[in-house]
């Protein structure tokens, strides 16, 4: 009996790290999106995504937007929403929470490539994206 | 025989959590706090969701008819795009409504009505006249401070704003 809750208290353990195993990472999203793009991981460009992060566009009210204008010149410092709200660091080396939840990720992709971009982000683009701030110190 | 211990007790922790967790339902009131303090309100949707830009804004401070407004055009709100799959939309909706400023659970909600005709549904809680009310002392060049932005800001002056305290002693106007 006792040794029995033991095993089983074991199995629960196991099944926990295997359920921390399995959330994404920034690697994992990488791959998910060259593979979607038909592209090897290799053929993501950092400096391709930086230009993505920096270009700035012409903005519904005639402002102009980028990403960098809510997250900040340096993706390893904390920005600002429009309402004046705190958005932690996007780069992964400075919140390690950024790119672990595909769900999350591809939400805020779609919201915030429409808001910038009037469109949605391309796999190629998101990938780029990815693998610039992956690199950001 | 310590392991075993340990191991035991990770069983029962995590049973107490998610014991814990479960006999929370979501939506659920944990009592009026009075005039200026809204009740603590818990739903997980509207936490997650609605908190990444802005506080997630009580809804004892809008009617029904504004929360329906709202939530039919999160893809186009004000000028940002917010919009969520159907089932989580629905989620949320629900919840504010539950507990919306004309659905009697709140003092606040009770207040904010009686500024408001029947068959208004603004959207923004701060061109409802109770909020301009309430603000009548703080002049337009306070709300344009860089360090507010926008009167939507309610956290820049209400220091507690995010756990819906709103009281006399929690403002401090940045400079
Ligand atoms: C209007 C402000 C704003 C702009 C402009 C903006 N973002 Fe964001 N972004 C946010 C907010 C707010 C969040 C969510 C808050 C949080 O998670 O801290 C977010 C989160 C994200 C995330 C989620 C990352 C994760 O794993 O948590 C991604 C990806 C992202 N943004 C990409 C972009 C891209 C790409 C652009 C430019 C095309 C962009 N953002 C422009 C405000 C903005
Ligand atoms: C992508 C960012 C974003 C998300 C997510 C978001 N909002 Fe907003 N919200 C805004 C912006 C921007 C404003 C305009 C603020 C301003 O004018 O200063 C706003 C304003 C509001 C206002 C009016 C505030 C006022 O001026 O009185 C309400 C109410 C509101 N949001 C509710 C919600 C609800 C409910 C959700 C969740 C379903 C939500 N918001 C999610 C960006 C967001
Ligand atoms: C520029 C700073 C500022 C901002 C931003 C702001 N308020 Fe206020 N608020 C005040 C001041 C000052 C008072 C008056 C405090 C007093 O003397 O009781 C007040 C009073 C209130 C009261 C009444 C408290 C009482 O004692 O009766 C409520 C409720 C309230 N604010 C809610 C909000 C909400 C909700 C938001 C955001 C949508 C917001 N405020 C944004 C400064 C601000």
């Amino acid at each position: 009996m006792i040794k029995r809750s033991f095993l089983s208290a074991l199995a629960i353990l196991g099944m926990a790290s295997a359920v921390a195993v399995a959330a994404d990472t920034p690697a994992s999203l990488m791959a998910q999106y060259a593979k979607q793009a038909g592209v090897p991981v290799s053929a993501l460009s950092a400096p391709r995504g930086a230009a993505l992060y920096r270009t700035e566009h012409p903005g519904r009210d005639g402002q102009a937007v980028s990403c960098a204008g809510c997250h900040t010149a340096n993706p390893t410092q904390a920005g600002r929403s429009r309402v004046g709200k705190r958005i932690e660091p996007l780069a992964p080396a400075a919140n390690p929470q950024r790119f672990t939840d595909a769900a999350k990720v591809e939400k805020w992709f779609r919201r915030n490539c429409q808001d910038v971009l009037q469109r949605e982000c391309s796999a190629q683009e998101k990938g780029d994206f990815i693998a610039w701030l992956s690199q950001a110190r | 025989m310590n392991y075993l211990l340990r191991g035991i007790g990770v069983i029962a922790t995590v049973g107490a959590v998610s014991l814990l967790a479960f006999s929370l339902p979501s939506g659920e009131a944990h009592g009026d706090g009075g005039g200026n303090v809204l009740p603590r309100l818990t739903n997980k949707a509207w936490q997650q969701e609605c908190a990444s830009c802005h506080i997630a804004y009580a809804p004892a401070l809008l009617p029904k008819a504004s929360w329906r407004r709202l939530m039919g055009g999160l893809d186009q709100h004000f000028g940002e795009n917010a919009s969520l799959d159907p089932a989580t939309q629905a989620d949320i909706l629900r919840f504010l409504e539950a507990n919306a400023a004309d659905s009697g659970t709140s003092r606040m909600g009770n207040r904010v009505m009686q500024g408001m005709n029947p068959n208004e549904a603004p959207l923004r809680i701060t061109e409802t006249r109770w909020f301009v009310r309430k603000h009548d002392e703080v002049s337009r060049a306070t709300w344009s401070r860089k360090s507010i932005g926008s009167a939507a800001n309610c956290a820049a002056c209400h220091r507690q704003a995010d756990q819906g305290v709103f009281d006399e002693d929690t403002v401090r106007i940045p400079k």
